[in-house]
């Protein structure tokens, strides 16, 4: 491409924005905080995108939503790039995606809690509690409960609100 | 330290099979916990186990696909996924067992969780950074996998007269297999030497406080140390490996090539 015609960085970076995660379409792959860089090498435009869980199906699709993105604005020399360190946390996705989530009905993740090092305490499994304060999307009651570390995707738990009674998937913090 | 000069030949057998290793235990459980797929006994439940298979299979494609590139003989993770023989998989006996019921499934799967938590969390710190950078995902996942596992271990085991008497037998009849994670041979004395991994026996007293922990609260008598299988990590399995590459491996040897 003529380097006078390419698109600007930030240009990119707004198109980019647009892309939607293919799962949990309210939010874009930037809000998602995958995409860790956008670079001219020569001409041709490299995007690093990091994986949010080894097996997300997803990642496969979402590459291919962002090369026919960036084919639309006429870009047709990219090259998308995998980097696995630092791995993904959700601590990266974006203040704006957070709320995104929470009107869609997903409680946005709570971060620094990974489940590393937090075993809960026995009395409070068994009586469905979790050591997080998790506020219902719907109702934003924090009487919440756990019905499932694993939900409809890796990255989701599965929560119900015992005030409102609305189950609600749980975006887990990693 | 005055240290011997390493053969690049020679460490680059040695990397392909630590990497083989690793990968194929996480591929042939995480096939064996796929087999639950529509036919747990609760819906979340099932969720949780195909989401567990699904990072392993996920951390597999890593690790193999490391291992192809290590090689260097144009060997991607799906070929050596679909196109090895039984002889050439290094997992451990282990995760070969049959699911049997729910109980066993979860027992296998938390004595597998607990070590494959330890391995990882020290991986993280591989000379190795390819190594590292994978040990550094997965052990996010893996962390999960054993919150989950120790969990319902605890559960099962302190729940009905019926429940503990299945975990029991579990876990009495997994013990024997656990000893192969923590068996040592000269690859693993010299890839540890270099800081790429962690000696396998120093993962033991780790495994051994998580294990003692969650059977004392889950009422379980850890059986007595006795003879431990072994042969897996060499290429030696049971007749059960054979079934599962029959049926993971039917599609490519029947058809080579196919792709959908």
């Amino acid at each position: 491409m003529d380097p006078a015609l390419r698109p600007s960085i930030d240009e990119v970076w707004h198109w980019l924005a647009q892309v939607p995660d293919p799962e949990i379409p309210v939010i874009s792959v930037t809000d998602l905080g995958i995409v860790r860089d956008i670079a001219w090498r020569d001409d041709t435009l490299v995007v690093t995108i990091t994986p949010t869980y080894s097996g997300c199906p997803a990642t496969t699709i979402i590459n291919l939503d962002i090369e026919a993105a960036l084919a639309e604005k006429g870009l047709d020399k990219v090259r998308l790039e995998r980097q696995l360190s630092p791995a993904w946390t959700t601590d990266w996705i974006s203040a704006e995606g957070r709320e995104k989530l929470r009107d869609y009905g997903i409680a946005p993740p709570v971060d620094g809690t990974a489940a590393d090092g937090v075993l809960i305490k026995r009395i409070d499994r068994l009586s469905g509690r979790s050591n997080l304060t998790i506020a219902c999307p719907r109702c934003g009651s924090t009487n919440t409960e756990k019905i499932s570390q694993f939900g409809s995707t890796p990255c989701k738990a599965s929560y119900r609100c015992t005030e409102c009674l609305e189950p609600f998937d749980y975006f887990k913090c990693i | 330290m005055a240290t011997a000069a390493v053969d690049p030949a020679a460490r680059q057998a040695a990397l392909f099979e630590f990497l083989a290793r690793i990968g194929d235990n996480a591929l042939i459980l995480g096939h064996r916990v796929s087999e639950w797929c529509g036919h747990a006994p609760a819906l979340e439940e099932d969720i949780a186990l195909a989401n567990t298979a699904l990072d392993l299979i996920g951390q597999t494609q890593l690790w193999l696909g490391l291992a192809g590139e290590v090689e260097d003989k144009g060997r991607s993770a799906d070929d050596l996924a679909y196109l090895r023989d039984g002889y050439e998989f290094r997992n451990i006996l282990l995760v070969e067992r049959p699911n049997g019921d729910f109980g066993k499934t979860l027992m296998r799967q938390f004595l597998f969780d607990a070590w494959h938590y330890l391995l990882l969390k020290a991986l993280k710190g591989s000379s190795d950074r390819r190594i590292a950078d994978i040990a550094e995902k997965a052990f996010k996942e893996v962390s999960y996998h054993l919150d989950r596992s120790r969990d319902l271990v605890i559960r099962l085991g302190d729940g009905t007269a019926e429940s503990h008497s299945r975990m029991q037998a579990s876990l009495d009849e997994l013990w024997a297999f656990t000893g192969e994670m923590f068996m040592s041979d000269a690859l693993d004395a010299e890839l540890a030497e270099a800081g790429i991994i962690p000696a396998p026996q120093s993962l033991k007293p780790g495994w051994d406080e998580i294990v003692a922990e969650a059977l004392t609260e889950g009422t379980l008598k850890k059986p007595a140390d006795g003879y431990m299988h072994r042969g897996g990590r060499r290429g030696v399995h049971t007749e059960h490996l054979g079934f599962i590459l029959a049926e993971m491996q039917f599609l490519q040897r029947a058809y080579p090539g196919a792709t959908w």
